[in-house]
């Protein structure tokens, strides 16, 4: 079934307008998987409407965050830069979809006039695949605070150790001690340690 | 009594984001009860995006977007409110110095009348025409903008076509001033500070304060959607007088220095604070040799009524419309924008002396003409004789 689908969609030029090099690889990874082809992604907004013109797109997907939103929003005034007329979404009354795309952060244009199941699938896809960048940059971000977090309760117990002559599970026994009677975190114990000791230096 | 929910409210970095701001920072918010929290946004696209799906209770918006969005124009069809106008004025009409020059070839000098200039820049069009060279390239900031109906009605009014004789793009604000130093467009108009930005870098002269082209012009206002309205009655009379009282705030020159510096913040606009202060004190530099040049009402966040949603005012945005063929005229559509903006939730919310009792007035522009809302049928009549 599906396959039979993916033989019906290489036809579909997309174009992903993406500042971001990472998010606009993993969209563009995903429409390859997905049978599409024909993907081209800007990452260069100078003279955008230009661009476009030259790609002539039948799909493009758009970041939130990009401010050039707007240039393309133009598209659906201008017949006379676009040869075609360029809309938002398939249909009108999808609101889900658009809930579901601003959800992810992603825009889409379609050219107007283009079947509603022709599309959805690239949407589908754009949408998961922001998703996913979200989730994977929301892990990252985890992942360096608790390494930030960890660098600063060794350099409290580095300081508790050379100024108080402590081993070093000693040191860490006492920050513990000392976050679970404050209810504070340990990271932040950790904190005040170190800002004290660089201001009785 | 307010339900105690936060209100979210989005925004873009634009000068005319000093009442939001002022509100949040200056407690008039919780002083109404209101928890409100402002949301810095990059691009209008994405305000009216996210005030449909409901991630934003209200917004700082474009005045034609907010009927747009209640006429189905451009995209999804959703009925929105504008109880407040977020403010009078604000914007102008910046050209390269490599234009500005050319003008000033032609005659004219710092400060003279739109007409005046007008004709100068068309002399300097046809001149272009004549000698083969490529169009002027003019930008704004969004199809349905203020920005774009007061350029194109300058243009229009001084013999150049802005469909045939000039190409009009569509520009981010952040991006206008580079896009003009590197040569890329020949002029724009956007609100402050970045008229001010083009100045002070060298990229361009301050033709135009849009003020002078349409007198006390509004400009952004206060949207959210026509259900939100409805079922939160008390929150949006609230977020309407915190605004109101704000905007009051804002208008005294007494708070304009601390108010520069609040709004230079990078949360806010993120610009200079002395460059903030040109807009905000209604004292701008056209030229960057230039004196500074008393503009008076140039930016009017209170006074004049300035908060209140005339109806004339959003009858005159979708004659443009119509004018410049966004939206094909149906009489269906009139009764449907005159609802769009709402005195009566204004007139709710603030009980003050200065609040109109009427609902639409006259408005007048630099070449003599008056819009009637009255008269809508033989204004966009008008158009077709031209």
């Amino acid at each position: 079934m599906s396959e039979v689908r993916h033989k019906s969609e290489p036809s579909l030029r997309v174009l992903i307008v993406d500042q971001n090099v990472t998010r606009a690889s993993i969209l563009e990874e995903g429409l390859r998987e997905a049978g599409y082809t024909q993907v081209t992604v800007l990452r260069e907004m100078h003279n955008l409407l230009r661009r476009i013109v030259d790609i002539d797109p039948e799909v493009i997907v758009i970041d939130l965050e990009n401010p050039n939103r707007d240039v393309l929003e133009q598209m659906f005034q201008v017949s006379r830069v676009v040869r075609r007329p360029i809309a938002m979404f398939v249909d009108r009354s999808d609101t889900d979809m658009i809930e579901a795309a601003v959800d992810a952060g992603v825009g889409s244009y379609v050219v107007d006039g283009l079947k509603k199941e022709r599309v959805k699938s690239v949407l589908d896809t754009a949408i998961s695949r922001f998703k996913a960048f979200n989730k994977l940059r929301e892990e990252l971000d985890l992942a360096r605070q608790a390494l930030d977090e960890r660098k600063i309760v060794e350099r409290a117990k580095g300081i508790l150790m050379k100024q108080r002559g402590m081993s070093e599970e000693a040191a860490y026994a006492l920050l513990r001690k000392a976050a679970m009677n404050e209810n504070r975190r340990l990271s932040e114990v950790a904190q005040s340690v170190v800002t004290a000791a660089s201001l009785f230096k | 009594m307010n339900d105690v929910t936060t209100t979210v409210v989005g925004f873009i970095p634009l000068l005319d984001c000093a009442p939001l701001a002022v509100a949040a920072e200056k407690g008039f918010a919780s002083a109404e009860g209101l928890d409100l929290r402002l949301v810095r946004e990059t691009s209008w696209a994405n305000i009216r995006d996210r005030v449909v799906v409901g991630h934003f209770d209200a917004a700082h918006m474009l005045a034609p977007m907010a009927i747009a969005s209640t006429l189905g124009v451009g995209h999804l069809k959703v009925p929105m409110a504008v109880p407040l106008s977020m403010g009078l004025g604000g914007n102008a009409i910046t050209l390269s110095l490599r234009v500005w020059d050319a003008m000033s070839a032609e005659g004219v000098a710092v400060g003279d009348d739109p007409k005046t200039l007008g004709e100068a820049l068309r002399r300097v069009v046809q001149a272009r025409e004549r000698a083969q060279k490529s169009q002027f390239t003019f930008a704004m900031v969004y199809p349905f903008s203020a920005h774009n109906y007061e350029l194109r009605y300058w243009l229009a009014a001084c013999g150049i076509d802005p469909d045939r004789d000039v190409r009009l793009v569509v520009i981010p604000p952040p991006l206008l001033v580079d896009a003009m130093r590197e040569g890329q467009i020949d002029g724009f108009c956007v609100g402050e500070p970045w008229n001010s930005v083009a100045v002070s870098v060298g990229a361009g002269a301050i033709a135009v304060p849009t003020t002078a082209i349409w007198g006390l012009s509004p400009e952004k206002v206060l949207g959210c959607r026509l259900e939100w309205a409805q079922r939160h009655p008390d929150r949006l009379q609230a977020l309407v007088r915190a605004l109101y009282r704000s905007a009051q705030w804002c208008e005294d020159p007494a708070n304009h220095q601390e108010l520069a510096r609040l709004l230079a913040e990078p949360r806010f606009v993120g610009a200079p604070a002395d460059i903030l202060l040109y807009g905000l004190s209604n004292r701008l530099r056209l030229v960057r040799e230039g004196e500074l040049c008393h503009l008076p009402d140039f930016y009017v966040p209170a006074s004049h009524a300035a908060n209140f949603p005339w109806v004339s005012h959003a009858l005159w945005f979708y004659s443009q419309m119509v004018r410049w063929n966004q939206v094909a005229f149906d009489v269906s559509h009139v009764a449907q924008v005159r609802a769009t903006y709402r005195p009566d939730l204004y007139r709710l919310a603030v009980a003050a002396a200065d609040v109109p009792t009427i609902d639409t007035k006259i408005e007048g522009f630099f070449d003599g003409q008056r819009f009637d809302p009255d008269d809508l049928f033989a204004h966009l009549h008008s158009f077709d004789k031209k």
